[in-house]
């Protein structure tokens, strides 16, 4: 196995490793802001992890360390094992805010990732077509993101993102600004296509239950500034999962009873902090 | 308010307007004509000459050349003010360096280079093509400027991480959102190539609707002043109508289209 060294996905290789990642940026002051310290964190092939902490607490940075759209100041990413140098080819990024080329139709938005690698434009389209199927869009091919709710361009976004079958998925709160019954549908909604060929998920969001109830392992980070890591749990509740369901589950309350002792006060440290800038 | 009386009460602006004109212009009040017709003509007099230059087909050569000056310069300042646009929001260095000249040459009145560009082209339209692109140019190089400038962080992000090299950014992502923008401000660069076409004209030239009211101003004909801008007000309307019709096939994906942008 000497040689596999470098390569991707080499056996038994985490999908994101992030090692002792530094997050720091330049203030307009001069200053320098330490938004995360010492964070290390590793994805393997497959599984879903859950990245969990307050407001404000670095986690969509450290999620984009793994997407390769900021540098660590200090520490590294590795990426199947490889140290990741440039934007990060093998991830899928669906965003918190509207990602969507709002020029494009729903079919165009999901057919662009297929289209700018080459894939015959009528083929690219086709394979669109089927995937607005997949997330329940069949008939709103030629509509234009504005024409769309909050719930259904998350769901072109995901469709845009998996059409390009990544092999990894990272996730910045991407149901955050849905109301509740939509989030838990685009939640069975994620998983079920997750199921199918399962892909290592970093999925970064500010509730618990939502973590729990997704994910194989929750992360929790501490509030910021130079936050760090400070807890990781493995979650064990059964799949496939029905989001609604699996909260009822005794074994839901034990763990989010238990992830959230930790949590509660890392919260309260978060809103005492931004309420004092 | 209704369709039929927003018309109705439109039609009456314009009634009223002309009925005030004839009357001022026609019947001395306290003995007293507020409005000599010497300066202000009178609205039969405006109509008869616009039916005049319709029945004789002189106007048709005046709207013509017009037409020609105002596209020329829309097209050409539209081409200018994207190709630099695009340079300067690529080429930040580029753009800080270019800045106060920029903003120098917009800031100066467009009407003191009309000599100028008759004296190096000549009395033909390329004078006053030249006089309508100094005053589009800026506009739609503001726009596309702005237009790439204003591109959402989150949808470039998305860009490429969807995989996009920078030419495809340029297609999918910076094309787009500049185009969005230029259309938005496409009411105000035709006006200006009007604009700059008619005032040319005015300045010195042999033929437009320019020509024609300056003709008509240099014998004291009020009238023919005042047809001129009648036939000018109903050109610009007309042009206006159907750079909407454009606008709103171009920019079908944006909510509100028509809607001025801010």
């Amino acid at each position: 196995m000497t040689a596999a060294t470098g390569t991707t996905a080499a056996a038994g290789e985490a999908a994101v490793a992030l090692t002792d990642v530094d997050v720091a940026f330049r203030l307009a002051d001069g200053g320098v802001f330490r938004a995360v310290h010492n964070a290390s964190l590793s994805v393997a092939d497959g599984e879903f992890v859950a990245i969990v902490g307050p407001t404000g607490c670095g986690k969509s940075t450290l999620l984009n360390i793994a997407a390769g759209l900021l540098a660590p100041a200090a520490g590294s990413a590795n990426i199947f094992g490889s140290p990741l140098a440039d934007l990060n080819r093998q991830a899928g990024y669906l965003f918190q805010a509207d990602s969507l080329f709002p020029w494009k139709t729903a079919l165009e938005n999901v057919a662009i990732g297929l289209e700018v690698a080459g894939v015959a434009q009528a083929e690219a389209r086709a394979r669109a077509r089927e995937w607005l199927g997949k997330v329940g869009l069949g008939a709103f091919g030629d509509r234009y993101p504005h024409m769309l709710s909050g719930g259904q361009r998350k769901r072109v976004g995901l469709a845009q993102v998996l059409i390009r079958d990544p092999k990894i998925l990272l996730m910045d709160e991407p149901f955050g600004p849905l109301d509740a019954q939509t989030r838990q549908i685009m939640g069975n909604l994620l998983l079920d296509l997750w199921s199918a060929d399962r892909k290592a998920v970093l999925f970064v969001t500010h509730d618990l239950e939502e973590a729990i109830a997704l994910s194989d392992r929750v992360v929790i980070m501490s509030a910021g500034p130079s936050s760090r890591i400070i807890g990781d749990w493995r979650v064990t509740l059964p799949r496939p999962r029905d989001i609604s369901e699996v909260k009822l589950d005794p074994a839901f309350h034990e763990l989010h009873r238990e992830i959230w002792q930790m949590l509660k006060d890392e919260v309260v440290k978060g809103y005492t902090q931004a309420e004092s800038k | 308010m209704s369709r039929i009386t927003l018309v109705t009460l439109q039609v009456l602006v314009a009634v009223v307007s002309l009925l005030l004109w004839h009357v001022l212009t026609t019947y001395p009040i306290f003995g007293r004509m507020i409005l000599p017709p010497f300066f202000f003509s009178n609205p039969f007099d405006v109509a008869k000459q616009i039916v005049a230059w319709f029945a004789s087909g002189v106007i048709w050569k005046h709207l013509y050349v017009t037409l020609v000056e105002a596209t020329l310069a829309f097209i050409i300042g539209s081409i200018g003010g994207i190709v630099v646009g695009f340079w300067f929001a690529r080429q930040p260095r580029t753009a800080a360096v270019f800045d106060p000249y920029v903003k120098m040459a917009n800031a100066l009145p467009r009407v003191v280079l009309a000599p100028i560009f008759t004296l190096w082209l000549g009395l033909g339209i390329w004078s006053k093509v030249a006089l309508g692109v100094t005053l589009v140019f800026f506009i739609v190089f503001f726009n596309v400027y702005q237009g790439i400038k204003e591109v959402s962080p989150t949808v470039l992000a998305n860009a490429r991480m969807l995989g996009m090299n920078e030419r495809q950014l340029m297609r999918h992502v910076y094309w787009p959102s500049a185009l969005s923008w230029m259309f938005s401000s496409l009411h105000t660069s035709v006006g200006f190539a009007v604009v700059g076409a008619v005032v040319g004209e005015y300045l010195g030239a042999a033929a437009g609707l320019g020509y024609l009211i300056q003709q008509a101003e240099g014998v004291f004909d009020v009238a023919g002043v005042f047809a001129g801008m009648f036939v000018l007000a109903a050109f610009v309307i007309v042009i206006d109508m159907l750079v909407t019709v454009v606008e709103k096939r171009l920019l079908v994906w944006r909510p509100n289209t028509g809607d001025a942008r801010p």
